[in-house]
């Protein structure tokens, strides 16, 4: 069966949606990931939408049922990259997927789960840090 | 003027007709805002009629009112069940199935026109207009 | 009816000069040199020949014949250029009422032995002139309106301007009023931009919205909810008291948005929170210094 792509980094999982996903596949990721999540004790998710051109009330409900679970396994969820138009739409459409933390890319993302899970490795910012004076 | 038809019979017709929604949008000049909300609300009606109408089909069609104005209409109909009570299928949050319950009344806020007929045992007809 | 019209059109053709005469005097009465006299003359002329043409092939007393066409497509034209000169829906279709009057007293003068035909012919003649009149009119509106659509394109083009105050943090300084239209043209200009510059804070500065109800906190609310679906935080600024009471008075919920009164402790709160601080430079001079 067709399935998409999570990818392990470190405590951390990696999904990039770059299909029209039908339904059932919304439905397979939802399932993998939680499986994964256990399975491998990862603390956090980031799911990168950048190339989704539309997100509906049902890919709307896959991700925050996603976020959900994995809070209940103790992970943290961030959605990154959703375009102008879908968040637009998103919203008329009525779901502002509360409770799902986002971020503009997959950059921005990493270093918001590094930084609230206190994590050291977080190159990034410590590189801005160290000009403030 | 033009017309199209899609079969709505299984999950992989709603991304078909996702995409036949999105050309047709991008081919009358629709901005990319149009064009993604006009897209999932034909997302979330085709997934309406799959699930609650038991698969139908969706007319698709080109419009130009008196002020030379384009638009685009989509019609799904399905020979399901019926909806017993459309005032509360349009309730935002209502759901008898595994939607977000956004579906109707979702599509309603995303088009300029909706209108939606339906009769117990005979089926459902919704249509939804946006124009330029 | 078929032999009124025949006799409308050579009637027309062979009283052209005095006709022309008296209708020009009947509408300069009204709007007085407006439109030079010679403009107004050729106006006329063309328009009584194009009338005595589509009388003299269509003999009903419609004008959505094929006759007409040609017809209606200068009266269209003369409704345009009128409304461009800003004349009112009344002065712009009067083109084609004051044609009434030199008509009728022309009619009563050929048919002054001949009651019944006269009374038919001046029936026609009414039916023919006042769809034309209101074609008129519906014309100076449509007018009007293309007039009032691209203004209003261009003021959303130029009301919506997404400015960069520092790396991260973008203002939308919003002026005037927000109706569902221009939400969506704010909307999409600011996300674009938050895309382009991949700035975590951008502040909505209202001090420019003269006031807020319950649809423009709802505008307000769904622009920032977009934003944050995007992964960007925003700060609403520039809120006056007044509309801080209405706020409240409405029962809005502004949920968990940050919100300042000006620009600037608006941005303040952007630099704190993108960890960064505004100080005096040691050095004394007049102005301040703005440092990472």
């Amino acid at each position: 069966m067709e399935r998409i792509p999570i990818l392990k980094m470190g405590s951390f999982l990696l999904v990039t949606i770059q299909v029209d996903m039908h339904d059932q596949l919304a439905m397979n990721l939802q399932e993998d990931l939680t499986n994964r999540i256990s399975a491998t004790g990862a603390r956090a998710v980031l799911i990168d939408i950048s190339a989704l051109d539309i997100v509906d009330s049902f890919i709307g409900r896959m991700l925050a049922g996603i976020a959900g679970m994995a809070k209940i396994l103790d992970a943290k969820t961030v959605v990154v990259g959703m375009q102008p138009a879908v968040a637009i739409t998103l919203v008329e459409l009525g779901l502002s997927l509360d409770g799902i933390h986002t971020a503009l890319n997959v950059d921005r993302g990493m270093a918001l789960l590094r930084n609230s899970l206190e994590l050291s490795d977080d190159e990034d910012l410590g590189a801005e840090l160290a000009n403030e004076s | 003027m033009n017309h199209e038809e899609l079969q709505i019979r299984t999950q992989s017709d709603i991304v078909l007709v996702r995409k036949a929604v999105r050309e047709l949008t991008a081919k009358l000049g629709f901005g990319l805002t149009d064009q993604t909300k006009i897209t999932t609300a034909a997302s979330e009606l085709a997934r309406n009629t799959l699930e609650y109408g038991l698969g139908g089909h969706l007319e698709m069609e080109t419009l130009k009112n008196d002020l030379g104005k384009s638009g685009i209409r989509l019609t799904f109909i399905d020979q399901g069940p019926g909806i017993a009570d459309i005032a509360l299928a349009l309730t935002d949050g209502f759901t008898s199935g595994k939607g977000m319950g956004m579906g109707l009344s979702g599509s309603k806020r995303l088009m300029n026109e909706f209108t939606i007929d339906s009769e117990m045992g005979k089926g459902t007809r919704v249509s939804v207009t946006k124009w330029k | 009816m078929a032999e009124q019209n025949t006799h409308l059109s050579s009637l027309l053709q062979k009283n052209e000069q005095s006709l022309l005469t008296q209708w020009i005097e009947a509408q300069q009465r009204v709007i007085g040199t407006k439109i030079s006299p010679q403009e107004l003359k050729i106006q006329c002329m063309d328009f009584l020949r194009l009338m005595v043409e589509a009388t003299h092939q269509d003999k009903s007393t419609s004008i959505d014949g094929p006759a007409w066409v040609t017809a209606k497509k200068m009266l269209a034209e003369v409704s345009k250029s009128r409304t461009n000169q800003g004349f009112s829906p009344s002065q712009t279709a009067l083109f084609v009422f004051s044609l009434k009057r030199p008509l009728f007293d022309l009619l009563r003068k050929e048919l002054v032995d001949r009651p019944n035909e006269f009374a038919d012919a001046i029936w026609a003649i009414t039916q023919i002139l006042d769809q034309l009149g209101l074609y008129t009119a519906e014309m100076h509106q449509r007018s009007r309106e293309e007039v009032i659509n691209r203004q209003q394109a261009d003021m959303l083009e130029l009301s919506t301007p997404v400015v960069k105050l520092w790396d991260g943090i973008l203002a939308l300084p919003m002026i005037g009023t927000l109706d569902s239209n221009r939400t969506q043209i704010v909307m999409e200009s600011l996300l674009q931009k938050i895309m382009e510059t991949e700035s975590e804070i951008a502040i909505i500065d209202i001090t420019g919205v003269p006031t807020v109800d319950t649809l423009v906190a709802q505008h307000l609310i769904k622009t920032v909810t977009a934003a944050r679906l995007m992964g960007t935080e925003c700060i609403i600024s520039g809120i006056r008291p007044q509309i801080a009471a209405t706020i409240v008075h409405l029962g809005v919920e502004l949920g968990n948005i940050a919100t300042k009164s000006t620009l600037a402790d608006a941005f303040k709160l952007a630099l704190s929170r993108t960890g960064r601080s505004v100080s005096k430079t040691t050095t004394h001079s007049p102005a301040t210094g703005m440092r990472k």
